[in-house]
């Protein structure tokens, strides 16, 4: 009987060793998966055009330059793409957070008597999203064509953050905080500043890193509605660039061969992969902290 | 007639009242559901495009109504079995692949002996989320590159030739297979707060019972964050008519358009670059139509299993 058990004991231990193992190696693959694109795309970025288009570039640079760089800073379209989407970028994101705060605390409130029918309607236009058509029609109502309002305030909310950010509220504040503030007279703006936004910092990261990605990478948005090339953001001035491969030929005149004129259009691709994804990239380790905490409080309400 | 004016006046004494205990409330929101009316009410309102024939100069509400015609002409015209085949066999296949894979990466992470090595793992996987779709694209571009790219010759050692960017059989993998690289360590985030939300006890519990890490995670770490898998699954059935346009948008060209147009981006050509608002509204809403019906049936079936829906 002992032996018994001490057999299955150790039969339980041979298979969770193996177990683990199989379970490492998923997440070694995993990780190289993900990794080694973003590895070549880096080392391509910093190696000399020819080395790029010989294939000589596996894993390190080739023939290391700046040259990928140089040429980019030199390229006026994608100069004004990145200061029209830092702009976008900043004041976008900025009024995206402003507007969630504004519509989750007070349907956090549980003595507020709208709450229930109003969280419906978010929900609501969460599942029927407006069609392109009519949503191209407002805007072309509201003369907003061309401006980056446009950009900016069809977005201004989204429903999911604001429930999250909702959740968040509700969970991590007390009521006795608001019973004791307003025997102190204090008014709701003066809650809202003082007490819940000093609470707020891990879903303000969240939030600010999430619109931010948005604001940063969506395109579609300007497609629509921006005509004026110099107004268009950096994700457009990259599709031009890298997807209909209109790479302003002036910056690349002194190019000898078409081989070399090939070699360095590819040098320029990654080297603007690798600055448009910059930003967002080195923001996130400083919100990376909140973030499993915002996250968590937020969405999984239990 | 007394009675009704009584009512009457008590609600108004209610709203007086709620106004003077909650004033502060409303002003705040006010802006919020400002926002409601504009960009989501009133595109919402302005779908009766779908039903008129628009003249711009008669304005939307002016147009003269054409019933359903737009509608008819849509189920008629001999791409709607195409465009609708595609978007449902690029979703559900997206949802069919896309949907497992996050959750057992975030029960594999769970299991990871080294906390360093998880860390690493899931800051890793998580940083191709911030990569743009113009970005990703591109660089699926790069590496498909049908002369240099560093994929088709990895692929070509396996038989797999060609201009597999150009090839309509090879445009839904690419999609796919691109979208789990991009999303897979995003989405094991929310599983991996729930597995950390298990109490201990019930880890023990199942050591104390004999049994292996596999049995464990099958039934306990599963059935723990069974509620968040169900919730994950509606919103990700949401999405499966309005699969990102982006994305299709930015990889179709004319060689793999038979498998590469959907209804989201055929609404976009029709409607906004041909101008033919009626019939693209027609076209939007009846995707619209479909989606918030499979969204409820989804969550119907969640409630019958007794999983509770989103709502």
């Amino acid at each position: 009987m002992r032996i018994g058990k001490k057999k299955n004991h150790i039969h339980v231990g041979m298979r969770d060793r193996i177990f683990l193992i199989l379970v490492h190696a998923y997440l070694l693959l995993s990780l190289l998966m993900v990794l080694y694109p973003l590895i070549y795309v880096v080392s391509a970025s910093f190696s000399s055009p020819h080395a790029v288009i010989s294939g000589q570039v596996w894993l390190y640079p080739v023939e290391p330059t700046l040259e990928g760089y140089i040429r980019v800073f030199q390229n006026q379209s994608f100069l004004s793409g990145l200061r029209n989407s830092l702009f976008l970028l900043v004041c976008g994101t900025l009024c995206n957070i402003v507007m969630t705060i504004l519509a989750a605390y007070p349907l956090s409130r549980k003595k507020f008597a709208l709450r229930k029918p109003l969280m419906f309607l978010f929900v609501f236009f969460m599942i029927f999203t407006p069609g392109i058509v009519p949503m191209y029609m407002v805007i072309r109502n509201l003369n907003l064509i061309d401006s980056y309002l446009a950009l900016i305030l069809p977005s201004a909310l989204s429903a999911y953050y604001v429930i999250i950010t909702r959740t968040f509220f509700e969970s991590s504040i007390p009521e006795a905080i608001y019973e004791s503030a307003k025997l102190d007279g204090a008014s709701e703006f003066k809650v809202l500043r003082h007490i819940v936004l000093p609470l707020a910092k891990p879903i303000l990261a969240v939030l600010a890193l999430m619109y931010g990605v948005g604001h940063w990478n969506s395109y579609f948005n300007a497609l629509m509605y921006i005509n004026t090339q110099e107004k268009f953001p950096l994700a457009l001035v990259l599709r031009q660039i890298l997807i209909q491969n209109t790479v302003d030929i002036s910056s690349v005149a002194d190019m000898k061969t078409m081989m070399e004129l090939e070699g360095m259009r590819d040098l320029l691709k990654y080297s603007m992969i690798v600055i448009s994804s910059i930003p967002i990239l080195a923001f996130y380790p400083f919100v990376q902290k909140y973030f499993a905490q915002g996250m968590m409080l937020g969405a999984v309400k239990e | 007639m007394e009675k009704s004016q009584r009512k009457k006046e008590s609600v108004g004494v209610r709203i007086r009242k709620e106004l003077k205990r909650n004033g502060q409330l409303y002003v705040i929101i006010a802006l919020p559901v400002l926002y409601l009316i504009v960009f989501q009410f009133a595109p919402l309102l302005g779908n009766v495009l779908a039903f008129k024939d628009y003249k711009i100069k008669l304005g939307i509400f002016g147009s003269p109504w054409a019933g359903l015609k737009y509608f008819k002409q849509f189920f008629s015209s001999p791409q709607f079995e195409n465009l609708l085949s595609n978007t449902l066999l690029l979703s559900i296949g997206q949802l069919l692949l896309g949907f497992p894979l996050p959750i057992i990466l975030a029960l594999a992470l769970n299991e990871a002996m080294s906390a360093k090595f998880k860390k690493v793992v899931q800051t890793v996987t998580f940083a191709p989320y911030f990569i743009s779709t113009v970005v990703l694209v591109s660089l699926i571009m790069q590496l498909l590159d049908p002369h240099m790219g560093l994929l088709t010759k990895v692929l070509a050692k396996f038989g797999i030739e060609g201009n597999l960017l150009g090839m309509p059989s090879a445009f839904r993998p690419i999609y796919i297979l691109s979208g789990i690289w991009q999303t897979t360590g995003y989405s094991a985030i929310i599983y991996i707060a729930a597995l950390s939300s298990i109490d201990p006890n019930l880890y023990e519990a199942a050591a104390v019972d004999g049994a292996t890490r596999f049995q464990r995670i099958l039934h306990v770490n599963i059935p723990g964050i069974l509620p968040t898998i169900v919730v994950m699954l509606i919103l990700e059935s949401g999405k499966i008519m309005n699969i990102g346009f982006e994305k299709v948008y930015l990889l179709q060209n004319d060689m793999n358009l038979v498998n590469s147009e959907i209804i989201s981006t055929y609404v976009y050509k029709i409607g906004l670059v041909k101008a033919q608002y009626s019939f693209s509204t027609a076209v939007g809403l009846f995707n619209s139509a479909v989606n918030a019906i499979l969204v409820i049936f989804v969550n119907w079936v969640a409630k019958k299993f007794g999983e509770g829906g989103l709502w």
